[in-house]
């Protein structure tokens, strides 16, 4: 039996990773003056399939582990820069920029599916 | 410093920091062409250093932050004048002109700008979205 956590808990962790994705290009925006300081961003794909238990090995039978492959090194990463700017800075606020409204507008989108599916719950619980 | 925890942290004090950087501006505008009777007298621009403050955690949560940690003088040389004519004129009849670069002065100011306008709308967005988070499941 499913539990109310589990029907929850996808949604819940795609919003925990969406924020601290936030957090991060958060911090990439707060250092565009700073000198020598390189852009970080997380890899949102690979860290939702670790929480979602799936990852590029295919499960063949239902007792099999679907691996994925955990890289500390890999969560976060550095950005290429388009245009290398002379102070050794890496942060382009136009790709930071669009990278914060997407990424806030997932978080958005995230936040209404829990919405939805509390709603859900909460029609079922009431029985109307 | 205390701890990096959040949001507030990280765009506060980025807007800190470029406060100070206009601040700097400002005062550059405001000594633009002052004359000094000697060259170690003149006006020289302020610039701020600025450095990358990490969070404790960093490595977990990515979390950094940018800090105006020195102000240094400019090495940009006063221009000497011939204005034998002026008050404050040196023996040879020589006046020495604030090293401020005006264009260099406006320029920066608007790239501070925008940059402090920036971290504003990173906490409107995220401040929005937090309000949101809290009236989930209404």
């Amino acid at each position: 039996m499913k539990s109310i956590g589990d029907h929850l808990n996808f949604h819940a962790s795609a919003l925990q990773l969406r924020s601290r994705r936030n957090d991060i290009l958060a911090s990439n925006i707060a250092n565009a003056a700073t000198p020598n300081f390189k852009a970080r961003d997380l890899n949102y794909d690979q860290q939702i399939r670790k929480i979602d238990g799936s990852g590029p090995l295919t499960a063949t039978d239902n007792k099999h582990f679907k691996v994925a492959v955990e890289n500390p090194h890999q969560t976060l990463f550095y950005r290429q820069p388009l245009n290398p700017s002379l102070d050794g800075n890496t942060v382009e606020l136009s790709v930071e920029q669009l990278e914060f409204s997407e990424n806030s507008i997932r978080y958005q989108t995230s936040l209404e599916f829990l919405n939805n599916r509390i709603a859900g719950l909460m029609s079922a619980i009431r029985g109307e | 410093m205390a701890e990096i925890k959040n949001v507030f942290d990280i765009s506060g004090r980025a807007m800190a920091a470029q406060l100070v950087r206009l601040n700097t501006i400002a005062s550059n505008l405001a000594n633009a062409g002052t004359l000094a009777s000697s060259e170690k007298e003149a006006y020289r621009s302020l610039k701020p250093v600025f450095e990358t403050k990490y969070a404790d955690e960093m490595n977990r949560n990515g979390m950094s932050t940018a800090q105006a940690v020195d102000i240094v003088e400019s090495n940009r040389m006063p221009e000497k004048l011939y204005l034998p004519d002026h008050p404050s004129s040196d023996e040879n009849g020589f006046v020495y002109s604030a090293a401020v670069n005006i264009e260099e002065e406006y320029v920066e100011m608007m790239e501070a700008s925008r940059q402090y306008q920036n971290n504003v709308e990173v906490i409107t967005t995220l401040r929005t979205l937090m309000m949101r988070t809290i009236s989930m499941g209404k």
